[in-house]
């Protein structure tokens, strides 16, 4: 799985690291990062809830 | 099978209010699944029919149109819808009149908000404040009025709403408070063009939107034997009869999170997460061992965000009399701020531009964490 951020999607609301923090954080300078961007088979259900959840629809995720 | 009264596709009302009416976004954006078929989907979903009457006892749920469906469970997720100006405000029906829930609500209201418009906004809530910033950054000349001593009342402390006000004030609305509108008069072509406020004052308007709050749509079940009391109500686990479960705007169900205190959520995140639970919970209760076996009662603390001009506003669990600022300053607009009970326990958490605060907020309402540890990890 590979995760993707439209940056220009997220306003950096974090609903994303309340769900899966192993995959998303936002810092304190505001901005998201993605903290692995092919995340471990362990984290791909809560990634794709995260993907889910983001009011902005700014997570796309492709298998690989 | 999934049946709804609007005509169109399923769609995200936040940015009603915000990137809808201020232009980024257009209908397409708003669509939840855009990229799914709607001709092949793994259920039948249902639009533009209403649901007129159920009977919970033979499991039916009546149609508009005369359809009878039958059920084994049912979900019951039909919202709230925003209340209406009294009679008495002499309005009804005048052109330039708005309430803003639905997408057409939206498109009929994007259509007043032109350059040098006067707007009137009725109600400084949540959606009367986002659409005033709305209207302002398009350049509408708009005034705020709400009848308590500050916005958000509902919601925030007065504190954090006087800074609601202040934020509207230095973008250049004109915020009155503790002011109701008395009526509307309209002109010969049926238009709105000035009101008259309790105060006396009278505002030349163009438009006027109402955000006086919303009224769960529960007329159709009268007669349902379903308790209704501000919304449906249900028992910790969502079920509000045998195998009738309730989600979203509609719902109202004790938090155990909160002692059990009965609450209704008007929050999009509630709204995703309880229809989960209610997915779920209805599975648990056709297969039949639900009522035997204990079911996790549905516990969340409750997150909202609202967007105003360049602040994000977000708040994790429920304010109290009690606040405490963890961080910033309120004048600067980025704060976080941390509400307690009587014993310091940490029951909500505020932050203004300052997200990654709301997430960890949360976890700290969620563990029932004390100030001492909101001083430490917010601060
Ligand atoms: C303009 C706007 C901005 C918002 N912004 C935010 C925000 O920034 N942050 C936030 O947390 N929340 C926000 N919200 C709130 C959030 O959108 C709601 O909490 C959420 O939509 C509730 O979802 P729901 O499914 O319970 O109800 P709804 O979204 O209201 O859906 C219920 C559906 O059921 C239909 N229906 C009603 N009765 C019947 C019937 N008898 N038969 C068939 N269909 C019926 C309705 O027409 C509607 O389509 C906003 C809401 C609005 C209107
Ligand atoms: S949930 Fe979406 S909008 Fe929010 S921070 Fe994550 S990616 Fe960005």
């Amino acid at each position: 799985m590979k995760v993707n951020v439209d940056f220009d999607l997220c306003e950096s609301n974090a609903v994303c690291m309340a769900v899966a923090p192993e995959t998303f954080e936002v810092r304190d300078d505001d901005f998201l990062y993605v903290l692995n961007e092919n995340p471990p088979a362990e984290h791909h259900e809560k990634v794709r809830e995260a993907a889910e959840r983001c009011p902005k629809q700014a997570i796309t995720l492709e298998d690989v | 099978m999934v049946i709804g009264d609007e005509p169109h596709r399923p769609y995200d009302r936040p940015p009603l209010s915000k990137e809808f009416l201020t232009g980024p976004y257009d209908e397409d954006r708003l669509l939840l699944r855009p990229t799914a078929d709607p001709a092949n989907l793994d259920f039948t979903l249902k639009l533009g029919r209403k649901a007129i009457e159920l009977d919970v006892e033979q499991g039916r749920v009546m149609l508009d149109d005369g359809e009878v469906i039958t059920y084994e469970g049912l979900v019951i997720a039909t919202g709230a819808q925003p209340r209406r100006l009294p009679a008495s405000a002499g309005a009804e029906g005048a052109s330039g009149l708005h309430v803003l829930r639905s997408l057409d609500d939206a498109r009929s209201l994007r259509e007043d908000l032109h350059p040098g418009k006067r707007v009137l906004v009725v109600g400084a809530g949540f959606i009367g404040a986002e659409v005033a910033a709305s209207a302002r950054q398009m350049g509408c000349e708009v005034t705020l009025i709400d009848l308590a001593s500050a916005p958000l009342d509902r919601v925030l402390d007065s504190a954090s709403g006087m800074a609601i006000a202040d934020l509207h004030r230095s973008n250049g609305v004109d915020v009155r408070l503790e002011v109701a509108l008395d009526h509307v008069e309209v002109d010969e072509g049926g238009r709105v063009k000035r009101s008259v406020l309790s105060s006396g004052d009278v505002v030349a308007i163009d438009t006027v939107v109402v955000g006086i709050g919303v009224v769960p749509n529960t007329g159709w079940l009268s007669g349902s034997g379903l308790t209704v009391d501000d919304g449906v109500v249900a028992d910790e686990t969502c079920l509000a009869a045998p195998r009738v479960v309730v989600a979203g705007d509609v719902a109202k169900w004790p938090n155990r999170s909160f002692g059990g205190r009965m609450m209704r959520v008007e929050q999009w995140d509630n709204a995703i997460d309880q229809g989960g639970y209610a997915g779920r919970r209805i599975v648990a209760a056709i297969k039949g061992d639900a009522l035997a076996t204990p079911v996790e009662p549905y516990a969340p603390i409750p997150w909202f965000w609202s967007d105003q001009y360049d602040r994000k506003i977000q708040l994790a669990g429920m304010p109290t009399e009690r606040a405490e600022l963890m961080q910033g300053a309120v004048a600067d607009r980025q704060f976080v701020k941390a509400f307690l009970d009587e014993d310091d326990v940490v029951q909500g958490v505020l932050c203004w531009n300052r997200p990654r605060q709301a997430v960890l907020g949360r976890q700290l309402v969620a563990a029932g964490e004390s100030v001492a540890a909101a001083r430490e990890r917010l601060g």
